[in-house]
């Protein structure tokens, strides 16, 4: 059993952010583990650019954005291990890892869970149909075309708007494919408006809203799928079936975080975002077990992922050279507009960044932070979307201890 | 030339599978003819995994005889295959008097096929077995196990072959003809001809039409297709114990809960009629239905737990004038020589595999009288699954073979080694199903999205193949249309 001061599981672009971070905090004995063959998570496979426009300033691939990091990670010597899988946290922070090495075993006095996210599945939304091959997740999509050079079929449907299944509307374009349609279920889109201009319209990919497969045919490979129009309460319409024939059908249906090990360790998860519990310093209910990044909540810019991963680094530091934080009591809580809201608690000492997303797009709209009588921040909004994050920082000297935190959305 | 066979097995389904593996005791020369790429690619993996303990069939009925016979060797035939098994017994819950009446008439029945320490308990006994089963009151019938029908499947199949027996995928069977000189059988398939000397039609669902090119009856079997939800390992964890409603007025069953051997939980099936031999298509109203049902059964069952979703069907034969549901058939004349026929095998057929091969197998050996195999082996090796050893052991493992150390399906932990011994498996099946269903690689929450693209890759080049050629699991179901580009 090794000591270390923290474990930090996932080498993407939170694991990274933190690990850099605590090193700059002069927390020098941390481990990185990540189960890939190399740093840099899921942006390996992101070779669109746009990423770092806010963290950095300028555009870059997916692979430059990690690489910015990964590269001061192996400068600095921070220690971390590729192909190596954790298979157990325990509450006690005790990490097993498997890597062609042996089995790991580390006790550490901090644990950040930067494990990321995974796709939902064809199974979580239960589409009805036959089991052919040909329907891929977007992200298993473009891991076979930019990572392992294998394309995945001619005559593509996408179904879902959510950021990958745009851009790989736009990829599977570039390599020649036909992509007949992205369909979404909701009213409004659930990737950025930059991704509808720049993957669909600038390709004449028509997006139509309020749509959902409700049938898939063939029995080896996929031969045709069914859309139908849906109603308010994203039912299918019957008559308004219409068959496309595609050899695939690419889902871009959500992202759901990857919290297993999270549950392992015993954290509380937040009704809310279905994630971990945490506190303004991004600890969990578990004493130094930290979370940031897409496995806390699903971001929509990767700069804020690596943002949060360094504004948990400061908690997770104080930590470790403290032995423990302020006790967060008291709880944020929303209203039926406010969705993903991190944090669900805080203690009322420290500057607390509020992180949420609108359920439905609106336009404009006031969002404010009351704490009691006291209204401690009002921001006004032109516009709104689902697909956006809204942060809403506030400063410790405007908070008190003895209260909750609620955030409004006015319209 | 051909090669002359003693027997040649028509379906690798778990009939097909286990009469294989018995005929292997023998020193006869066997091969099996499946349509499919892999085993059990029908009806055989499309059920509920339930060892069933025999209390709905008719006394006296083959169903009934096979069951209980099956069920009572089974500790010793999982042992001896390597199959993961246990006995958790099954509870069947009733809400009304109607139900109780039904459960006690086929306790009734149950006790006559011999099922032993059925018992009615309340719900207070009920909770005490498993808080999160539904039912005002209960048959518990000790009997009842889960185990995997796939890997059960498998196990047979590896076994026969590790005896000698020579599996042929990808042969659809289109005819069979006598050949008057040699007393031998001319079976036909899309691409081949096989000579035998006997056959044996375990062809399932398609029995019918092998049971008339061999000169028997073409069977009239109707489908009673049902649908299936997959639940999450993390619902398995509420759930200890199959629960079934009480049986219908014919001794049908609709949607009950249970918990799997590896963990998750199936809910299903319903049962409606369906006249496509194959249609496996899943329908929103029917996952609807199982919705609401499953509750009754699982009070933990939410839409959160969604994994997956899969169709079975029971290909039952039965009697067109009067509708009845008619036995499983199994027959071997003088006036067909050397053929037995199995049709109508549908539920219990996994509990029954092993029971009707041996009674398949001793018709042949009562007129041919073959010779015992002396190096028959009825145990399967297998190696201990990396998710199940203990600390040490994964150590211990890893140091012998350091692709232990590598996690190639998360969800599921299952590792390069273990996918690298499903790719080299002793049938030479490598279907991305056909790894899926030796390992459990992909069967997990994130389906595949994490491992797939791992698995196709050591499937390419382990054996040597295109990318074109990667097969999801039917034989034309590609995978990938090529490269993106060329590579330098």
């Amino acid at each position: 059993m090794r000591n270390v001061d923290v474990v930090i599981i996932g080498g993407g672009p939170a694991g990274l952010a933190a690990a850099l971070e605590l090193y700059k905090k002069d927390v020098k004995n941390i481990l990185i583990l990540e189960r890939e063959k190399s740093l840099g998570g899921i942006l390996r496979q992101c070779i669109h650019d746009g990423f770092g426009l806010t963290r950095f300033g300028e555009t870059l691939s997916g692979p430059e954005y990690a690489s910015r990091f990964a590269s001061q990670v192996k400068a600095l010597g921070i220690p971390y291990m590729t192909d190596t899988t954790v298979l157990e946290l325990t509450p006690d922070k005790k990490v097993y890892a498997a890597s062609p090495e042996g089995l790991i075993e580390l006790q550490a006095k901090a644990v950040v869970l930067a494990m990321g996210c995974r796709e939902r599945t064809r199974g979580a939304i239960s589409i009805p149909g036959t089991r052919p091959a040909g329907v891929y997740t977007a992200g298993v999509a473009q891991a076979y075309i930019n990572l392992k050079n294998r394309m995945v079929g001619r005559n593509v449907v996408i179904l879902g708007s959510g950021d990958i299944g745009m851009i790989m509307a736009r990829r599977m374009t570039l390599e020649g494919a036909k992509v007949i349609g992205v369909f979404e279920l909701q009213p409004y889109a659930s990737g950025l408006p930059r991704n509808i201009e720049q993957c669909l319209n600038d390709y004449n990919i028509p997006l139509q809203l309020s749509h959902s497969v409700t049938d898939i045919k063939g029995v080896e490979r996929l031969e045709s799928v069914v859309i139908s129009q849906v109603d308010e309460h994203l039912q299918p319409i019957p008559g308004t079936e219409k068959e496309y024939p595609c050899d695939t059908l690419i889902l871009s249906v959500g992202l759901i975080p990857e919290n297993e090990l999270t549950w392992m360790a015993g954290a509380e998860a937040d009704n809310g975002t279905k994630g971990a519990s945490v506190d303004e310093y991004f600890q969990t209910t578990v004493p130094g077990v930290f979370a940031a990044g897409n496995v806390l909540h699903v971001h929509d810019l990767v700069d804020f992922v690596s943002m949060e991963a360094e504004a948990l680094a400061d908690g997770a530091a104080r930590y470790v050279k403290e032995g423990s934080l302020p006790a967060a009591d008291r709880k944020v809580t929303g209203d039926d507009m406010t969705g993903q809201l991190v944090p669900s608690r805080f203690s009322g000492q420290d500057d607390v960044t509020i992180s949420f997303r609108v359920r439905k797009p609106v336009r404009n709209c006031t969002v404010e932070v009351w704490q009691g009588e006291n209204l401690v921040k009002k921001l006004k909004f032109p516009k709104a979307l689902p697909a956006e994050m809204i942060q809403i920082p506030l400063k410790a000297e405007k908070l008190d201890k003895d209260h909750d935190l609620e955030v409004k959305v006015v319209c | 030339m051909r090669e002359l066979y003693d027997v040649i097995v028509i379906g690798a389904g778990v009939v097909g599978c286990a009469v294989a593996r018995e005929l292997s005791r023998y020193q006869l020369k066997t091969g099996v003819l499946e349509k499919e790429l892999d085993v059990a690619c029908g009806n055989s993996s499309r059920n509920t995994g339930m060892l069933h303990a025999g209390f709905t069939y008719k006394p006296g009925s083959l169903k009934a005889e096979c069951a209980v016979e099956g069920n009572k060797e089974f500790d010793q035939v999982a042992a001896e295959l390597g199959v993961p098994f246990k006995r958790t017994g099954k509870l069947v819950v009733g809400f009304t008097d109607h139900d109780r009446e039904n459960i006690l008439k086929y306790k009734a029945i149950g006790e006559k096929n011999g099922v032993q320490g059925m018992r009615m308990i309340d719900k207070e006994e009920i909770s005490r077995i498993d808080p999160n089963a539904g039912g005002e009151f209960a048959m518990y019938v000790p009997s009842s196990g889960i185990l995997d029908p796939m890997q059960y499947t498998i196990a047979l199949a590896e076994n026969a072959c590790q005896n000698g027996v020579a599996f042929h995928f990808g042969q659809e069977v289109r005819g069979i003809d006598r050949s008057g000189e040699k007393d031998t059988y001319i079976i036909k398939t899309e691409q081949d001809t096989f000579e035998t000397k006997w056959v044996i039609n375990c062809a399932g669902m398609y029995a019918s039409e092998i049971s008339q090119m061999l000169g028997y009856p073409c069977y009239p079997v109707k489908g009673f297709k049902g649908e299936y939800f997959v639940l999450d390992k993390k619902a398995g964890k509420y759930l200890s114990i199959p629960v079934y409603p009480a049986p219908n007025d014919k001794g049908g069953f609709s949607t009950h809960a249970t918990p799997t051997v590896d963990g998750n939980v199936l809910v299903g099936p319903d049962s409606y009629v369906t006249e496509e031999r194959e249609d496996y298509v899943v329908t929103k109203e029917h996952m609807d239905g199982l919705f609401e049902d499953g509750r009754k059964m699982f009070k933990q069952m939410k839409r959160d737990y969604f994994i997956r979703n899969f169709a079975g069907i029971r290909w039952k034969r039965y009697n067109p004038e009067t509708g009845e549901v008619l036995d499983f058939m199994l027959e071997s004349d003088e006036s067909h020589p050397n053929t037995v026929n199995l049709v109508g095998i549908e539920s219990p057929g996994v509990t029954c595999a092993l029971p009707l091969a041996r009674r398949a197998v001793a018709m042949l050996a009562g007129r041919e009288n073959p010779k015992k195999n002396e190096s028959f082996n009825p145990v399967r090796p297998v190696k201990k699954r990396f998710h199940e050893m203990t600390h040490e052991e994964q150590q211990q493992a890893i140091k012998e073979n350091p692709l232990y150390g590598e996690i190639v399906c998360r969800c599921e932990t299952v590792t390069r080694a273990e996918i690298l011994d499903a790719i080299k498996n002793p049938l030479g099946v490598c279907t991305v199903t056909g790894i899926k269903n030796r390992t459990r690689a992909t069967m997990g929450r994130c389906q595949g999205g994490y491992c797939e693209t791992r698995i196709t890759e050591m499937i390419e080049q382990e054996m040597h193949r295109a990318p074109e050629d990667i097969r999801y699991s039917k034989r034309d179901s590609y995978m990938f249309t090529g490269k993106v580009r060329d590579e330098r």
